[in-house]
C-alpha cells in the first residue's frame, strides 16, 4: 500500500540573502511516511525545523534535496491533495466568516449559491452559524481558529497539515478544540499531520508520534506507535495508565533534544 | 457670600451644560468658523478699528479683503450664473485627474509590485519622476494638449498617480504572507490571488492615500487654469488678482477649498462603505 503522504530523504538548507556563504540546514535528511487515513503529531524542541517539513509537504517550499510523493505520485507545485491550517492568522480579514469559509469552493469555480450553503454547513459543524456574516475582527481567537478549520476542511482534502493550530489558545478553548477536531476526524477519517511542541496534546490524538531532533539538521529520533482506544477524549485519556507510561517513555528520549534546543535558542 | 456660591454653581452648571462634547462638536465647529469671520471683519473693516500696523485705513482691506464683500461676491456668482460654467470646467478637469491617475496608479502599482524584475528596471525612474516638481511640467503640457482642459487633467494626473503609485506598491508589499499561503493552499490561482487576495489588501492603503489625491487633483486643476486659460475657477482668480480685486480672489478661494471639503467627504463615504471589514478602535457600547 502506498502511503498518502512520504517524504523521502528531504534535506533543507537556507542561504542568507546577504551572505551567500552563510547556510543554515533546518531539515537534514528526514524520512516521514503517513498512510491513508493516520494521524501523525510530529514534535520537537521550538525552533527545530517542523514548520519547514510541513511547508515541504504542502508543496509551498522546494526542498535541497529528497522527493515528496503523494500517493505515490511525486509533488510539483503546491500539493492540491492537502488542506493546511496555520499557526497565525490566515483568514482573508476583508472577508466575512462565510466567505472566508467558501473562498477554496469559490476559486474551484462552484456556483455561489451552492458555496453558500455548503459553508453555513460547515460554519453549523464548527460550531458558528449565525457568526457567518462576522468579519474575522470580531471573532474570537478560538473562533478565527474554527472559521480557518472550516475553510480548510470544506476542500474536503484527503491530507490536512496543521502546524501548531491550537498553540494561540488559552488551555480551555484548546481542549475544546480538540475534541472537536478528533470528532470532525473520526466522521471522516483523513491523513493527517500534526505539528506540535506539546507531547500531551500529541499522544491524546495521534495514532503514531514521530520525535524530531533539536535543530540544526533537524531528522527523525524516535518514532512511537500510540496504541490508546478511540473514541478518545484529550482531558480523560490524560488520566490514563498507558498515556501516562507513554508519555514518560518519549519524554525521557525527547528530553535531551528539547536541552539541546533550549540551550541554542539562549545563545542566539 | 451665599449667593456667590450659587452665582459660581450656576455659571459651572452652564458651562457643563455647553461644554464641548460628542454631542455638540458641530455647534463648536460652525462656532469656531463665525470666530474666524468674526476676527477677519474687525481687522480688516476700514472703519471699525483705527489702523494697527498699516499707515492707511483702507490697507487691511486692499490686502486681505473683506469678508463680507467675498460673501456677496459668492453670492453674486451664484445668483447671476456667471460661476457654474467655471465651476463646472474645474470640477471636470479635477474629477478627470482624480480617476485617471488613480486608476492608472493602481494597475501600474501593483504590475511593478508583483513583477520584482520590472520594478528593479524601473525603480530610479520612478523615483526621479516623483522627484521631479511636477508644475514645471504645465508649460510642455501646454504645448502637447492646448490651452483646453486636457493640458489641467494632464497637470493633476501626474500629481495624483505617484500618490496612489506609491500606496499600491506599498500596500501589495505588506500583505501577509501566511494569507497568501493560506489562499494558494485553498486553489487560487494567480489572477484569483490577484483579485481576491492583492487587489482588497492594497484597497486599504489606496484610500488612505484617495484623501491626498483629491487635493492635489485641485492644484493640478487650478494651477493649470491659473498658468494658461480661459474658464474656471482659477481663471477667475488670475483675472481678479490682474486688477487687484483682492475679494474675488478670496471668494475663489472659498469656493474652491469647499468643493475639495465635498470631495473629499465623497470619498470618505466610499471608504466607509467598502472598508466595514478594517477595525475600528473602541467598538464597545456603554451601557
Amino acid at each position: 500500500m502506498t502511503a498518502a503522504l512520504a517524504l523521502e530523504n528531504i534535506t533543507c538548507t537556507f542561504i542568507s540573502r546577504d551572505d551567500r556563504s552563510q547556510r543554515y540546514t533546518a531539515v537534514g535528511d528526514t524520512t516521514l511516511r503517513v498512510e491513508a487515513g493516520e494521524f501523525v503529531s510530529v514534535v520537537g524542541p521550538t525552533g527545530c525545523g517542523k514548520s519547514t517539513l510541513l511547508n515541504v509537504a504542502a508543496g509551498l517550499l522546494l526542498p535541497s534535496s529528497g522527493e515528496v510523493r503523494v500517493f505515490g505520485e511525486p509533488l510539483v507545485g503546491i500539493n492540491r491533495r492537502a488542506g493546511y491550517l496555520f499557526q497565525s492568522e490566515a483568514l482573508m480579514p476583508w472577508r466575512n466568516a462565510l466567505d472566508n469559509v467558501t473562498a477554496g469552493l469559490e476559486f474551484r469555480g462552484v456556483a455561489l449559491p451552492e458555496a453558500q450553503a455548503c459553508g453555513n454547513d460547515w460554519l453549523r459543524r464548527v460550531g458558528l452559524s449565525g457568526f457567518g456574516h462576522r468579519y474575522p475582527h470580531q471573532l474570537s481567537g478560538g473562533q478565527r481558529k474554527r472559521v480557518s478549520l472550516a475553510q480548510t476542511l470544506i476542500m474536503d482534502p484527503q491530507i490536512i497539515l496543521m502546524d501548531e493550530p491550537f498553540s494561540a489558545l488559552d488551555v480551555q478553548t484548546r481542549q475544546l478544540m480538540e475534541n472537536e477536531l478528533l470528532e470532525l476526524w473520526q466522521a471522516d477519517r483523513k491523513s493527517v499531520v500534526f505539528i506540535t511542541h506539546d507531547l500531551e496534546e500529541a499522544i491524546a490524538l495521534s495514532d503514531r508520534v514521530v520525535v524530531l531532533s533539536a535543530g540544526p539538521e533537524t531528522h527523525p529520533i524516535g518514532d512511537y506507535v500510540i496504541d490508546l482506544p478511540r473514541p478518545r477524549d484529550v482531558l480523560e485519556i490524560r488520566m490514563t495508565p498507558r498515556f501516562i507510561e507513554l508519555h514518560s517513555q518519549i519524554w525521557h528520549a525527547m528530553k535531551d533534544e528539547v536541552l539541546k534546543g533550549y540551550v541554542q535558542q539562549q545563545q542566539k | 457670600m451665599s449667593s456667590n456660591n450659587k452665582n459660581s454653581g450656576l455659571r459651572r452648571s452652564l458651562w457643563s451644560r455647553i461644554a464641548p462634547r460628542q454631542g455638540n462638536l458641530r455647534v463648536w465647529q460652525v462656532m469656531l468658523l463665525l470666530l474666524a469671520f468674526g476676527l477677519w471683519h474687525v481687522f480688516t473693516s476700514p472703519t471699525l478699528l483705527p489702523p494697527l500696523y498699516f499707515d492707511d485705513n483702507n490697507k487691511a482691506a486692499f490686502f486681505f479683503g473683506e469678508p463680507l464683500k467675498v460673501l456677496s461676491r459668492l453670492w453674486d456668482w451664484f445668483v447671476g450664473g456667471e460661476i457654474y460654467q467655471h465651476l463646472w470646467i474645474t470640477l471636470v478637469e479635477t474629477m478627470l485627474a482624480f480617476l485617471i491617475g488613480t486608476v492608472s496608479g493602481v494597475i501600474i502599482g501593483l504590475w511593478l509590485a508583483l513583477s520584482p524584475m520590472a520594478s528593479a528596471i524601473c525603480d530610479p525612474y520612478i523615483k526621479a519622476l516623483n522627484a521631479m516638481p511636477r508644475v514645471i511640467l504645465a508649460p510642455i503640457f501646454f504645448v502637447w494638449f492646448g490651452l483646453g482642459m486636457s493640458s489641467k487633467v494632464a497637470l493633476g494626473v501626474t500629481l495624483v498617480f505617484f500618490i496612489v503609485f506609491f500606496n499600491v506598491y506599498q500596500g501589495v508589499k505588506e500583505v501577509s504572507p501566511v494569507v497568501l499561503a493560506n489562499a494558494r493552499m485553498l486553489g487560487a490561482s494567480q489572477r484569483q490571488l490577484l483579485r481576491y487576495v492583492y487587489l482588497p489588501s492594497a484597497m486599504s492603503w489606496v484610500f488612505a492615500s484617495l484623501h491626498n489625491a483629491v487635493g492635489l487633483a485641485f492644484v493640478g486643476a487650478v494651477v493649470g487654469e491659473y498658468l494658461g486659460s480661459a474658464a474656471g475657477v482659477g481663471y477667475l482668480i488670475h483675472q481678479a488678482e490682474g486688477v487687484f480685486d483682492i475679494n474675488t480672489v478670496f471668494a475663489g478661494i472659498l469656493l474652491l477649498t469647499a468643493f475639495a471639503l465635498v470631495l473629499d467627504w465623497i470619498v470618505g463615504i466610499a471608504e466607509k462603505r467598502l472598508m466595514v471589514w478594517q477595525p475600528k478602535s473602541g467598538e464597545t457600547e456603554r451601557i
